[in-house]
């Protein structure tokens, strides 16, 4: 008997989820630009708005093209599905309004994307539930910061703009200690270079947006289950494992097992929320999946030219990049991260005018700009330390918050 | 719900409804290293379509308690025992695998109590290769791959799920992942050691429904043929591109094939 012979990254990034159309052999996924589906008689739309049957209702809750997105991400980054959204922000609303309700708190790293930052800081205590922010390093902060109405862990594989390598293994455990999950946002390193549910992080979440989609045209996002978290034995998330009367008093984690957390994400959160990615963004993200890999190594290889460069400019006094062995994270970056990074920090010690010599000639050839996208460098000047930051613009990537000191006044 | 059966607690999933004692019963029996969950695109379906359903988690598996027993024949008696504790006369068993061999040895030896028997991705005798045996004797986790590898089609490997969004292959692998110690290779073990297989098949007076997949690695349909010839007036039906997680690959198939049958 064989080992076993599962698709690999490079052809599970072309074709997983996707199904050739019997009828016209079409070798590209279709896109589906419809809003709704026929129902076959009165009991086929009853059983599917019951939960009985399986299939397609109403493009807010599923549609065909955005399914093999989900799919696809899903066996990329080795989950149990996946649900995508109009945005990474969606995701992350979705992954948290799942689990929890007022009342409830949530542990997260301090160096996250400005935006996420912004939402749980000042936009979720207003609906009840609380933030504390911790030094993503610290891992002890994590442990004191949890509390008996804790729900979730947040980091993100690579923290913004701090590139602070998150000890997935050691924060998942931390979690679980608790009996909660950890949700890592994955957008920085995609499935190619990091893979968190491998190493016991439960949920995982992207913006899309990035280097998925990688050509900068469509916004998305998704939202991940690992399948590990065993909802019942935690006792702490009653949507998974109470009845729900909003299908009859079905218990989720009850009737689909490894897939509660995503069924009731999508029959919930995404049926009430609404925040539905468009089957035209779909399609168009499907297709910078399909180059993931390639432009990955191509990205990495090229973050490792410009470090030389930066490295030998006499006017920039440092610079941060996990694979240099002065960098904080090193050695936790060779073990999470083997294949390479893509982002960097450098800081120069002149400004502005060295400042903009070196930016110029870094935008000249630097081509894993903006945040995955490929045309474009990304740039965080901030004025008052003119330090930059190599994959991140705050207009875009919103990667300092309004009251950092490095961008007052900015 | 959980019923306390022997002094073991039992769970069964309902499919969302309550005990109707007008209404004929069906009790739906998982494979080896798998629980409930596996029936969960036909249970809900049947338990709304006019039946009494209970996805059992068999004895020692899922949340039910209890050590698996060291036969099939034991099993199937658990099934009865269940039946015995929930005050059913008769029930129509349908069965995945090691449950298929299940509910034959039940229906081949409580014949009043059987009224109808399904059995899906059947092989007998059900053999287990050696190589996949001892990986699941040492509970090493490529036990669980190879299992889940071959238990898909090539089709399947790709996806293209019949529920939006759901990852067929990472689904599987978690149920299994999740058996618990011991729990894939005793239920291997009582796989390949049944041998009542064509006894049962003589004494079956309740009608017979095999579903089998074309590309079925696990339980070849050829490994079936034996077993189908023994049992006279059966029914079969072929699933194309489908491997041996028939009620995920082809979900919806395998509910027709139920609600005609039954």
């Amino acid at each position: 008997m064989a080992d076993p012979n599962f698709l690999k990254f490079d052809t599970l990034s072309l074709h997983a989820g996707q199904e050739v159309d019997p009828i016209t052999g079409a070798r590209a996924v279709p896109i589906y630009q419809t809003t709704s589906y026929v129902f076959k008689d009165a009991d086929h739309a009853a059983s599917l708005f019951n939960l009985e049957t399986t299939g397609h209702i109403y493009s807010r809750l599923s549609n065909p093209t955005t399914a093999v997105l989900e799919e696809r991400l899903a066996s990329l980054e080795g989950g149990v599905g996946a649900i995508c959204t109009a945005s990474g922000h969606a995701a992350m609303h979705l992954a948290i309004v799942t689990l929890m309700s007022a009342g409830s708190h949530i542990v997260c790293s301090q160096s996250v994307y400005g935006g996420t930052y912004n939402f749980l800081k000042h936009t979720m205590p207003r609906f009840g539930i609380e933030t504390t922010f911790v030094n993503p390093r610290d891992l002890d902060a994590f442990k004191d910061a949890i509390q008996d109405n804790t729900r979730l862990v947040i980091s993100e594989t690579l923290g913004n703009p701090g590139l602070e390598v998150t000890n997935i293994p050691a924060l998942a455990d931390i979690a679980h200690a608790a009996d909660i999950p950890l949700l890592i946002d994955n957008t920085f390193a995609t499935p190619y270079l990091c893979r968190p549910l491998d190493l016991g992080a439960d949920l995982v979440m992207h913006s899309a947006t990035k280097f998925l989609g990688g050509h900068g045209i469509a916004m998305g996002g998704a939202l991940i289950d690992g399948g590990r978290f065993d909802w019942e034995k935690s006792g702490k998330f009653p949507t998974l494992t109470e009845p729900y009367e909003g299908y009859h008093g079905i218990r989720y984690e009850e009737e689909f097992g490894p897939l509660a957390f995503l069924m009731r994400a999508r029959t919930e959160g995404i049926r009430d929320f609404g925040a539905c990615i468009s089957p035209t963004n779909s399609f168009q993200i499907l297709q910078g999946v399909e180059t993931l890999s390639v432009r990955m190594e191509k990205h990495v290889a090229n973050a490792r030219k410009v470090i030389e460069f930066l490295n030998t400019h006499d006017a920039v006094e440092t610079v941060s990049y996990p694979e240099l062995p002065t960098h904080p994270d090193h050695e936790l970056a060779k073990e999470l991260l083997p294949k390479g990074c893509v982002h960097f920090q450098f800081h120069c010690q002149r400004w502005p005018r060295s400042w903009q010599g070196v930016y110029r000639t870094v935008a000249d050839f630097l081509s894993s700009g903006e945040c995955g996208r490929c045309q474009k460098p990304r740039h965080s000047p901030c004025l008052d330390n003119t330090s930059a930051n190599g994959c991140a613009s705050p207009q875009e990537c919103g990667h300092f918050r309004r009251n950092d000191p490095p961008v007052s006044g900015y | 719900m959980y019923v306390t059966v022997n002094n073991t607690k039992i769970f069964a999933a309902t499919g969302g409804r309550e005990f109707d004692p007008s209404q004929p019963t069906i009790l739906f029996l998982h494979g080896a290293a798998m629980d409930h969950t596996a029936w969960a695109l036909q249970s809900r379906y049947m338990a709304h379509h006019g039946f009494n359903v209970f996805a059992l988690d068999l004895v020692g598996h899922g949340k039910s308690g209890g050590e698996i027993p060291a036969s099939i024949d034991e099993l199937a008696d658990s099934v009865i025992a269940f039946m015995d504790a929930m005050e059913l006369k008769e029930a129509a068993l349908v069965g995945h695998s090691m449950g298929a061999l299940t509910a034959l040895s039940a229906a081949g030896r409580y014949q009043d109590r059987v009224s109808a028997v399904v059995m899906i991705g059947i092989a007998y005798p059900m053999m287990v290769g050696e190589a996949f045996l001892q990986k699941a004797r040492e509970n090493d986790p490529a036990a669980y791959q190879m299992m889940i590898d071959w238990s898909h089609a090539r089709p399947s490997h790709r996806g293209a799920a019949e529920v939006p969004g759901l990852w067929m292959i990472g689904n599987a692998l978690r149920v299994v992942e999740k058996s618990g110690k011991d729990t894939l290779y005793k239920g291997l073990s009582i796989c390949a050691g049944y041998d009542g297989g064509f006894e049962a098949a003589q004494n079956l007076k309740a009608p017979a429904l095999f579903i089998l997949g074309d590309k079925d690695m696990m339980t070849m349909p050829r490994a079936a043929q034996k077993l189908i010839a023994a049992i006279d007036g059966q029914k079969t039906v072929m699933l194309k591109d489908c491997g041996h997680m028939q009620m995920i690959e082809k979900a919806a198939d395998v509910r027709s094939a139920l609600i005609e049958f039954l």
